[in-house]
């Protein structure tokens, strides 16, 4: 199957219902939300540090792949579209479980630090969701209770572990492929070793390879999308 | 040599392969302990015997500090990449792990495996609105919707998540909807036949 042939069928599959999304105003049909989830899947993939959380678009999807099963079942056992049908939930179902179970990853990897990048956000613009952050703090627990299982056989003055040496740090200046997907200019690109800086521009739909840490505002409003 | 011991442990680690979690070595770790427990007895010692002339022993307690310190941190990288494997077999093979590995695992790992099985757990239930996401489905992309399995067990009557009854027989090959087969696979109940 080629891949305008998958689009079209997900078109087809997605065309059940309009979905309302009450903080921009604007309707968004389930195609929409999906192809939202499948680029934070790519970001999400490919940037190394953990990206802003998009609970509302995969609880959104969620509803979406139960109501899909739904319409299935009413279809004959019999039936080709079923199969096909099916096969296209389980897609979905793998972008979304892929996508959540990276983030774990990073979570996990990153704990220290990216619980100390979350005290410094307010409440409304926490990369992690709630569930997550839930996870988070109770992954570092468990942590601290095995490392002190054998820290306290240690002489009294090695007892602790001082917190910049739990942190592990994503490497920010990591190359990053990426395409742009409307033209940004003024892009700083920094060269540590020169210790100088570049300005480059972005053009619509082109492609590049950059350090992360000079793209990763324009990951973030959208601007440029990983590959 | 100081720190030998506990340089072996991490060695220990690296020999052996990432998808094995190797026994965990008590005795090697009491070892170090101990040999941590003398160097600190002996800095002590000497702060209290040459208290005048500080100087002097500087740097045999300066070398004592510093395999404190590398003991510390070989023991703690030796117990942090070992919960990575535990976690990646978690991951592979399901919550409950075979008898024949959870032997190799200290009781505090133990405790920290079923400790992160219930955190685990709990977060995946509060994904999505209807009560829960299983993450540790679809862990591959998927080709094709049904795949051939051979049953390597004789298990009789199982109830599939859409409630149909099947009967796997050893040795007996089936066609199955991917999902329905997914776990049972990782169980090492069903074989995938290419």
């Amino acid at each position: 199957m080629n891949t305008s042939e998958v689009a079209e069928l997900e078109r087809e599959l997605l065309q059940n219902e309009d979905l309302d999304e009450d903080d921009n105003e604007e309707k968004l049909t389930a195609q929409d939300v999906l192809e939202i989830i499948e680029k934070a899947w790519l970001n999400e993939k490919f940037s190394p540090e953990i990206l802003p959380h998009k609970t509302e678009y995969v609880d959104c999807m969620l509803e979406q792949i139960k109501y899909m099963e739904s319409n299935i079942s009413f279809l004959q056992s019999t039936d080709i579209q079923v199969d096909i049908y099916k096969f296209e939930l389980e897609r979905i179902r793998y972008i979304i479980t892929s996508y959540l179970r990276c983030r774990l990853r990073k979570i996990e990897l990153y704990a220290f630090y990216v619980l100390e990048q979350e005290t410094t956000r307010n409440s409304e613009d926490r990369y992690l969701s709630d569930s997550e952050l839930k996870f988070a703090v109770e992954y570092i627990q468990n942590l601290d209770i095995h490392f002190d299982s054998i820290l306290k056989k240690m002489p009294w003055n090695l007892q602790t572990l001082e917190d910049p040496n739990k942190r592990i740090k994503p490497n920010m200046d990591s190359y990053v492929f990426l395409r742009a997907n409307k033209s940004v200019s003024n892009v700083i690109i920094k060269d540590v070793f020169e210790n100088r800086e570049e300005e480059v521009e972005l053009l619509e739909n082109s492609q590049h390879l950059l350090p992360y840490s000079s793209v990763v505002m324009y990951i973030k409003d959208k601007s440029v999308q990983l590959l | 040599m100081l720190c030998s011991n506990a340089v072996g442990l991490i060695k220990q680690l690296e020999r052996t392969s990432d998808d094995t979690v190797p026994p965990y070595d008590t005795d090697n770790i009491r070892i170090v302990l101990q040999e941590m427990k003398s160097l600190y007895d002996e800095n002590v010692e000497i702060v209290n015997s040459t208290r005048d002339h500080m100087e002097d022993a500087m740097f045999a307690l300066k070398i004592r500090h510093r395999a404190l310190k590398r003991n510390k941190r070989c023991l703690l990288a030796y117990l942090w990449n070992r919960l990575e494997r535990i976690k990646e077999m978690r991951w592979q093979i399901g919550s409950i792990l075979p008898a024949e590995m959870k032997c190799n695992f200290s009781p505090s790992e133990e405790q920290w495996l079923s400790n992160y099985n219930k955190s685990l757990a709990s977060y995946m239930r509060t994904i999505g609105p209807n009560g829960g996401l299983n993450l540790l489905q679809n862990l591959k992309p998927p080709k094709s919707l049904y795949v051939v399995v051979r049953s390597l067990v004789d298990i009789g009557r199982i109830e599939l998540d859409d409630g149909e009854m099947i009967v796997l027989k050893k040795d007996a090959q089936y066609m199955m909807l991917r999902s329905h087969c997914e776990t049972l696979i990782h169980q090492g109940i069903l074989e995938h036949v290419l």
